[in-house]
């Protein structure tokens, strides 16, 4: 594995290669902008166009595509070629997992990279299950919210299963980053698709418990209250019903600071039939400081008005929401 | 505010196509295509298409043309959706991007949009491709890049941008995705494509466009957001990065002016929202104008 570029060995130099004649890239007769490329590169690929054109399936076509990968991991020729190589050797795919693993160390936003770490672990199999997991995690440990790393994580789990531990993984990520909504997302996917957890429904108790502890603890954070509204998909009426949803709303306004989607939770319960106590009217009626203008004694109305200024980005959607309610008698 | 340095970025988007040995030109070299689209569009957006030669770039696209058919993203590269489009589609209503398989919901938008302009969309399962876009809905109202895939706004516009070429808006929750989108605007006047993610001038094109085609642009405070697109461009030597004191590539500038074009910024040509090309061009193929 060379990659320092300095020790590079040029392949016309290497004794394995002297009976390869390497194919130049053709620009056309009249290239429009001929690219100057680095010598290195240029070689390595006039090298892999000879072999590719050959169809050279052997052992030292297999490094090549290493260094022109590793030149360039964006080439999905060269990825492609590879894997007719590997199968064409019957190689090691282990061994390619470690190479794979090298490559994500340093380019894990890579297409190409994780469409091949999934060819080979369809080849793998169950076996590689385990392990693929955990190099999984080794990449998410790093960016915690790499897209590549997720799609290929929730692939990984659906096709192999190793559903067992996730719920545990998601709770371990959120205690590090309650902002993570890559793992928000990952928690939903699990309660919802988990062959072993009963589905959203049988979860639904216990995920409201630890959503509501996760709002309180940071209650301007969108995902957990989003989460919240998935919990009742399908199912708003129960959303209204459960004392969980509005008295959380009801905390968070009481403390007076970040209590943007609180308000905007209430609003969605008020909209679908929820009937406030004087407690929630106080509450909301507590964040309306300005003496010159009364708040509205419809409540949703005084909600839309209150948001339309501390969230005045988004002004034009809370004054769309306003003009939405039904007029009160 | 500052104003959008037109003759600037027309020189830097024409050094870029000229420069040799840089870092991108080895990286990029297969995706050539994709830089001459973001830099073409971004030319005539800016109404200064005419300083390119015309046929110099189409005798260099012809030249990518593969027997298949499609094209690659450069002379000896093998076609990919991304670059073209064939019969890739999968049981499901899915889209491989090329014969390999790797399977995504931006392959469906690119073959839903390549074959609408080319008026060829009964080559395919239209209702399978709309069915599977939906199955990557999300409980936010957005959509990933496979079913439970999270909410992206880059996955969105692909999804949205589909569902509208094939008449099936219907599918989108529109009043709780354009509520999640326009949450994407931050203090600094910036869009992100997920929460808690930094603003990226990209933003602007993936959020608004997907605003833009559900009606609900007027959600987002567009004055903050032309002020953030405008401190993202080099005043002084021309080009647009991801954020403000970033340097600057053709991508982003392509995404900026194609952002403020959705914002009808003056004297900007106007860019249709699902093709992602001007408004003239589309006219120009669906009703020969």
């Amino acid at each position: 594995m060379d990659s320092d570029e300095g020790d590079r060995e040029p392949i016309s130099r290497r004794a394995e290669w002297s009976d390869v004649i390497p194919l130049p890239q053709d620009d056309g007769p009249n290239p429009v902008v001929p690219i100057a490329y680095k010598e290195d590169f240029r070689e390595t690929m006039d090298y892999f166009r000879a072999i590719y054109q050959a169809d050279e399936r052997s052992p030292r076509a297999l490094c090549l595509t290493q260094e022109a990968i590793l030149a360039n991991p964006g080439n999905y020729t060269v990825w492609h070629f590879r894997r007719l190589v590997l199968q064409a050797l019957n190689a090691d795919l282990y061994k390619e997992l470690d190479f794979l693993q090298q490559i994500a160390n340093s380019n894990a936003k890579n297409y190409q990279l994780w469409h091949h770490r999934r060819w080979v672990i369809e080849r793998l199999g169950a076996d590689a299950r385990a392990k693929e997991l955990e190099l999984n995690k080794e990449i998410l440990s790093r960016d915690t919210k790499n897209y590549h790393a997720w799609s290929h994580r929730q692939w990984v789990l659906q096709a192999l299963g190793g559903w067992e531990d996730e719920l545990d993984y998601c709770h371990c990520l959120l205690e590090q980053d309650i902002f993570n909504n890559s793992a928000w997302n990952q928690r939903y996917f699990v309660i919802s698709r988990s062959p072993f957890l009963g589905g959203l429904k049988a979860m639904r108790e216990s995920e409201v418990r630890y959503t509501v502890k996760a709002i309180l603890a940071q209650p301007n954070n969108e995902s957990p209250w989003r989460y919240l509204r998935g919990l009742y998909k399908d199912d708003i009426e129960a959303l209204v019903n459960d004392p969980q949803a509005s008295s959380v709303c009801l905390k968070v306004m009481n403390t007076k600071s970040n209590y943007v989607f609180a308000l905007s939770m209430l609003l969605d319960l008020l909209c679908n039939g929820f009937q406030p106590s004087q407690e929630f009217r106080d509450a909301v009626g507590a964040l309306w400081t300005s003496d010159t203008h009364p708040l509205d004694s419809d409540l949703a109305k005084a909600i839309c008005y209150i948001l339309e200024h501390v969230d005045s980005l988004r002004a034009g959607y809370w004054m769309w929401r306003k003009s939405k309610l039904p007029q009160a008698a | 505010m500052g104003e959008l340095a037109v003759g600037k970025h027309v020189k830097y988007i024409l050094s870029v196509e000229k420069r040799k040995d840089s870092f991108e030109s080895v990286v990029m070299d297969h995706i050539r295509m994709n830089g001459a689209y973001w830099g073409l569009t971004t030319l005539d957006l800016l109404g200064k298409l005419k300083t390119i030669d015309e046929d110099e770039v189409i005798s260099w696209i012809m030249e990518c043309q593969h027997e298949s058919g499609g094209f690659a993203g450069n002379i000896g590269h093998d076609p990919h959706i991304l670059l073209d489009v064939s019969g890739l589609q999968n049981e499901d209503g899915s889209f491989s991007g090329d014969t390999w398989g790797e399977v995504d919901t931006r392959f469906s938008y690119i073959a839903i949009c390549c074959l609408s302009i080319l008026c060829r969309l009964d080559q395919i399962n239209v209702e399978k491709a709309v069915n599977y876009i939906v199955s990557c809905k999300n409980l936010d109202g957005g959509f990933g890049c496979t079913p439970g895939g999270e909410s992206h706004a880059g996955q969105i516009f692909c999804c949205v941008a589909a569902l509208a070429i094939t008449g099936s808006l219907h599918h989108v929750d529109k009043d709780l995705l354009g509520w999640w989108l326009c949450e994407r605007q931050i203090k600094s006047g910036g869009l992100n494509g997920r929460p808690e993610k930094l603003p990226d001038v990209c933003y602007s094109w993936w959020v608004l466009s997907s605003l833009i085609m559900i009606d609900r642009v007027h959600w987002i405070d567009k004055e903050q957001l032309v002020k953030f697109i405008l401190d993202c461009q080099d005043v002084e030597n021309g080009g647009i990065s991801d954020r403000p004191e970033d340097a600057v590539d053709v991508f982003h500038t392509y995404f900026r002016v194609a952002g403020l074009s959705l914002l009808q910024y003056p004297g900007l040509k106007a860019i249709d929202p699902a093709y992602a090309v001007p408004v003239d061009v589309v006219n120009r193929i669906f009703f020969c104008r």
